[in-house]
């Protein structure tokens, strides 16, 4: 029995009669002129539309989607009245904030660094290791192998960011990949291997050489589970279900911890910190342009509002990650998340006619464009029941091209998650459409991970420069730990000398008065934590009474 | 078109009744229904485990486990969540450990009360074969025991559901974590080419990518050659 109505088993049908001749045949990349053409006319990012000046604070005038620039237009979520900052609840060298794979790493490093661990505090506003983290599925980039070099790995991240990557943020990044595949197997990580020991290894869009390490198709999750394993063990203080809503500097300007919220109690508690990681992940939840996300329901945005409030610089928050392939149908899955490696391993996107239409394996921009060009440009896509459009990723190609098997001993969740929808993606192809996938831009940092804020450390996905403006797969995996143990280092280096002072939350005030001075009337309050998607009537006719 | 988009059901959470959408996921049901989840919510996309979930479907005496962001309501479901395990887990030094039964007894000895009952097999919503991962455990082969859980999520039902109070998904992690680091092992060509970058084998050829204008580093970006 097939998952799919008899309509779409119709265009099925055309696909499997094209599929013999498609075997090893792959479309020509795009020349690099067509690819500029083709990111002008259909990547969403280029829709000047979607976007507007922001109006507030040092990075005032900056192009970024309307939905960042309203979470900037907004009150911060707390008034520095209603906090009491002579009651401090926890008094730390370092406080890490968050816990997906750049809080992980940065809290173990800090503990490695000499600081006492009772004197480390991790918080995360939902669980241990609950982040964009442990969904990250096809793989993670080093450039270990015999015929890749750093150096090749610079060029690919750079040239995919479209140049405008921070070269010394790039620079560590590939040239730290290998030593964290070797922490990792420490640990013990389990990578896949070939049967002389060394590493499987696929290739990614945009990548000059095979360089994706994967641990099966959970690749984040074996990762971040190890990492949390780890951290438990070390005994390092953590609070769960415990946010930060803003943070908290003193009278020398100086980051120095943070106003925490208990999400069970709704009490706030003062944290105070020498040294201050911000690893809070990225903003897919915001559901830019109104786009289905593949992030986790924590993706709020919370880090980059309050580095903001603190006056921290921005960069590249203009553009936005749409990755190719989310899951197009059926409705209960779409937005989900269909790896890149899929393609990787050879699966190649194909119209409603059966036909090739792009070269499989472009970066994730030029990709993305090509899919949403053949479904609204050319008229070629499959549309769903809800009357969304998609096009076919056919997947029964990678068992064909890789061994029967392939498809079971690597895409353990690919093929978990369909079959559950009565689609067998050894057998037939997954329906697909670009879905919400990553903040490109973020929070600045440079190579010790040091914000422009003293005392503020930021790692992961929150942060912008890395990846330029569009980010090659498996390397948002690898830049949690590169920067993340960064981080942990470096916060722990600071926490030996420095002192704080007084404590203040007079930036929320200064904020204020951004506001005012710009002309924003709102009621946003920002960050916001949690997105909201119960039902229209229950919003309509709340009451807090409890 | 062959779905009815507009079709109800009922559903019960924690015994209240709601109607909702019949093609939506727990998860989503819940939501329409007006939770707005704090716990009991994650990845919303089968990678987390956070949203474990007991059901029991009209007429069935059976209490059944799921991930509640991958499993459809069906009419007359009731609806429980498990947001959390109070489990204990054990804590070691990964670098000081032997991978063998012992290790096991060591840390779980309540693994040896295993029943061979397959009620964790059966409460697990990744069809993940539990009791075979414990039994390969209890007989010291790690590699058996990493393998077969391989796909866990920690979610927690197994061990909720264990006769013998086992906690499956903790020794599965340690099982995982004892094969890596001591049966695999390091891979050889990393640790080379980690020395080869602390060396500083690539520092000029970057050193000098760094240098580039774009219009140069473009030039050597499209020129680059491909081995994929």
């Amino acid at each position: 029995m097939s998952g799919y109505p008899e309509y779409m088993q119709e265009s099925i049908r055309l696909v499997e009669e094209k599929r013999p001749d498609r075997i090893g045949v792959h479309y020509t990349p795009m020349a690099p002129e067509e690819r500029q053409a083709i990111l002008r006319e259909w990547h969403p990012d280029f829709k000047m539309d979607q976007k507007r000046e922001l109006r507030v604070g040092p990075s005032a005038g900056e192009l970024m989607p309307h939905e960042v620039a309203d979470i900037f237009e907004a009150h911060p979520a707390i008034k520095p009245g209603e906090i009491d900052l002579s009651d401090i609840a926890f008094d730390l060298d370092v406080l890490v904030i968050g816990a997906g794979g750049a809080g992980l790493s940065a809290a173990l490093l800090a503990g490695e660094s000499g600081v006492e661990l009772d004197r480390i505090l991790m918080v995360q506003k939902l669980r241990l290791g609950d982040a964009n983290s442990k969904m990250s599925q096809g793989g993670i980039q080093a450039a270990d192998g015999v015929d890749d070099s750093p150096t090749l790995h610079y060029l690919d991240v750079i040239g995919g960011g479209r140049y405008v990557n921070k070269p010394e943020l790039v620079e560590a990044l590939v040239k730290e990949g290998p030593e964290v595949i070797k922490w990792h197997e420490e640990l013990g990580v389990i990578y896949d291997k070939l049967e002389d020991g060394s590493m499987q290894v696929a290739a990614g869009g945009g990548t000059s050489r095979k360089r994706m390490h994967s641990c099966k198709d959970y690749t984040g999750l074996e990762i971040t589970r190890v990492l949390v394993d780890e951290f438990l063990n070390r005994e390092i203080p953590y609070l769960e279900f415990t946010s930060a809503v803003e943070l908290l500097m003193d009278d020398k300007g100086q980051v120095a911890g943070a106003v925490l919220y208990d999400m069970d109690s709704d009490e706030y508690l003062v944290a105070r910190a020498k040294s201050t990681v911000l690893a809070t992940g990225g903003f897919g939840r915001l559901h830019i342009q109104g786009y289905e996300t593949t992030n986790h329901y924590g993706s709020t945005a919370d880090g980059i509002v309050m580095a903001y409030h603190t006056g921290a610089n921005l960069r590249d928050l203009d553009s936005t990650q749409f990755h190719p392939t989310g899951a197009a149908f059926p409705e209960q899955i779409v937005g989900q998340l269909c790896t890149e490696k899929l393609r990787g391993r050879g699966a190649q996107p194909i119209n409603k006619s059966g036909d090739l239409f792009v070269y499989h394996l472009e970066t994730r921009d030029v990709e993305a464009s090509a899919l949403i060009r053949e479904c609204y440009g050319r008229d070629n896509g499959i549309v769903t029941p809800t009357g969304m459009r998609g096009v076919w990723l056919d997947t029964p190609l990678i068992d064909i091209i890789n061994g029967e098997g392939t498809i079971e001993r690597e895409f353990a969740a690919m093929l978990r998650n369909f079959n559950k929808f009565d689609i067998d993606i050894r057998k037939e192809p997954m329906l697909v459409f670009p879905t919400l996938h990553y903040q490109n831009g973020g929070v600045e940092i440079n190579v010790r991970t040091e914000t422009s804020v003293p005392g503020l450390f930021a790692a992961g996905e929150v942060v912008g420069g890395v990846h330029g403006k569009n980010r090659l797969m498996g390397n948002s995996q690898l830049d949690l730990y590169v920067f993340g143990r960064r981080a942990g280092r470096f916060a722990a280096e600071r926490a030996r000398k420095a002192t704080v002072g007084k404590l203040t939350l007079s930036h929320l005030d200064r904020y204020e008065k951004w506001l005012a001075d710009a002309g924003v009337e709102t009621d946003r309050r920002a960050p916001f934590l949690l997105p909201e998607y119960r039902g229209k009537r229950t919003l309509e006719h709340q009451l807090k009474l409890l | 078109m062959e779905k009815n988009e507009s079709e109800m059901i009922t559903i019960y959470v924690m015994g209240k009744k709601h109607l909702v959408p019949a093609d939506l996921t727990i998860m989503k049901a819940m939501e329409y229904a007006g939770h707005q989840f704090k716990r009991g919510a994650g990845c919303r996309g089968g990678f987390c485990g956070a949203c474990a979930t007991i059901y029991r479907t009209k007429g069935s005496y059976k209490l059944q486990g799921a991930l509640a962001c991958q499993k459809i309501v069906e009419d007359g479901m009731y609806i429980a969540q498990i947001p959390f395990c109070p489990a204990e887990k054990k804590t070691y030094d990964i670098g000081e450990l032997r991978p063998e039964a012992n290790t096991f007894l060591e840390y779980y000895p309540e693994i040896a009360r295993c029943l061979s009952c397959n009620t964790c097999t059966k409460a697990c919503p990744q069809d993940i074969q539990v009791m075979d991962y414990v039994q390969a455990a209890l007989r010291g082969d790690v590699e058996e025991a990493a393998k077969l859980s391989f796909d866990c999520l920690s979610c927690g039902l197994c061990a909720v559901r264990c006769p013998a109070e086992i906690v499956p998904y903790n020794i599965a992690q340690l099982a995982r974590r004892l094969y890596s680091r001591y049966v695999v092992g390091p891979t050889e060509h990393v640790l080379n080419r980690v020395e080869e970058v602390e060396a500083g084998d690539f520092d000029a050829e970057i050193e000098e990518l760094k240098g580039l204008e774009t219009a140069a580093l473009r030039e050597r970006y499209n020129k680059r050659e491909m081995r994929v």
